[in-house]
């Protein structure tokens, strides 16, 4: 099964997100995957700018402590795409702070998984 | 869009500082309880996530110059559960339409395996989801969601009806009942575990 009929994310810069982003182009998709955890940067690490008014709102959503990209988007609304645009640009100025998924290796998994199984067993008996 | 909903503590990443996220798919066919499993083991009311598709009209319009494009929303419903102070565990609701590729890409990045919901009344609209694990690469145990009434097949039948490897889990589940959903999932993840060995 092949699966590719052609099926894409909307380009942003077709519809209204366009004028959100300001015209940017996507981001590097591994250090904003789905969950990779956002939170606000302390106050004195962020160069001044003037924040979109889409741009505000995430920070101020990321300022009470980490959420996943995926939640940023959920409790928005916005589109993912659109998300991953302002978040990336909320890096670039310093604005917030990321803390990708670990590279998948092997070992890594093992103790990862011995965690997950653990943690299940904990709670769910 | 506009202004940022407040959230309360809760709904925040407990010691997001030093957690490692990670991420499980629950797969299957249309109204085969998705939704219902993530809801009923997530300590956050599930949430989803859109993305807009288009696709290029095909040739008549592009024979005019025209450049037609149709255009069409998907979800995918998600919840999570703090493992403890080192992990926090996603859990994404794929629908097994394997025309939205970037989606899948995205989807199927990373995740540490797949929990593939099935309904025994209706195997064969399990097969495409299944090829599209397969297609990914991901590991899967299989959740057989034991709807009222349904008759549950014995296992050896429904193997075979499915082509699975002999060392593929197979669980019953009621994705409403959070122990049973919980079992189905550690499952999986002790089956993850199995293969790393
Ligand atoms: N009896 C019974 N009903 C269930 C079970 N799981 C889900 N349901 C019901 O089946 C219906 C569909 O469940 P959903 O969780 O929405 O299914 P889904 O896979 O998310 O559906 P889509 O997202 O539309 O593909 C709902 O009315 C659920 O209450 C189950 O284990 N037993
Ligand atoms: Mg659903």
């Amino acid at each position: 099964m092949t699966g590719h009929d052609g099926w894409e994310p909307e380009a942003p810069e077709l519809v209204r997100p366009y004028v959100i982003t300001k015209g940017r182009g996507l981001p590097d998709e591994e250090h904003l995957s789905l969950i990779t955890l956002v939170t606000a940067s302390a106050e004195d690490t962020r160069r001044p700018a003037r924040l979109s008014p889409e741009e505000q709102s995430l920070l101020d959503l990321c300022s009470a402590g980490y959420l996943s990209v995926a939640e940023i988007a959920g409790h928005t609304h916005f589109p993912l795409g659109v998300v991953r645009i302002l978040l990336a640009s909320l890096k670039e100025g310093g604005h917030i702070m990321t803390r990708p998924p670990v590279a998948r290796a092997r070992p890594a998994d093992k103790e990862i998984l011995e965690e997950v199984l653990n943690g299940l067993r904990a709670k769910f008996g | 869009m506009g202004s940022a909903p407040s959230l309360g503590e809760r709904d925040y990443v407990r010691g997001g500082a030093t957690q490692t996220a990670v991420k499980i798919l629950v797969v299957g066919h249309f109204a085969v309880g998705k939704t219902t499993l993530i809801g009923s083991i997530s300590e956050i009311e599930p949430l989803s996530t859109e993305e807009t598709m288009t696709q290029a009209a095909e040739s008549v319009d592009d024979l005019k110059g025209v450049q037609g494009k149709t255009t069409t929303t998907v979800a995918m419903d998600f919840g999570r559960l703090t493992i403890s102070d080192r992990v926090v565990l996603y859990l994404f609701g794929t629908p097994g339409q394997q025309r939205f590729v970037q989606m899948w890409e995205d989807m199927a990045r990373g995740a540490l395996g797949a929990l593939v919901l099935v309904d025994p009344e209706r195997l064969a609209d399990s097969f495409p989801v299944i090829d599209l694990i397969e297609q990914y690469g991901l590991d899967y145990a299989i959740a057989v969601n034991h709807f009222d009434g349904a008759p549950l097949r014995d296992e050896r039948a429904l193997r075979e009806a499915l082509d699975l490897l002999d060392d593929t889990p197979v669980v019953t589940c009621d994705a409403r009942d959070e122990k049973s959903s919980a079992a189905a999932l550690t499952t999986l993840v002790r089956y993850l575990l199995d293969r790393t060995r």
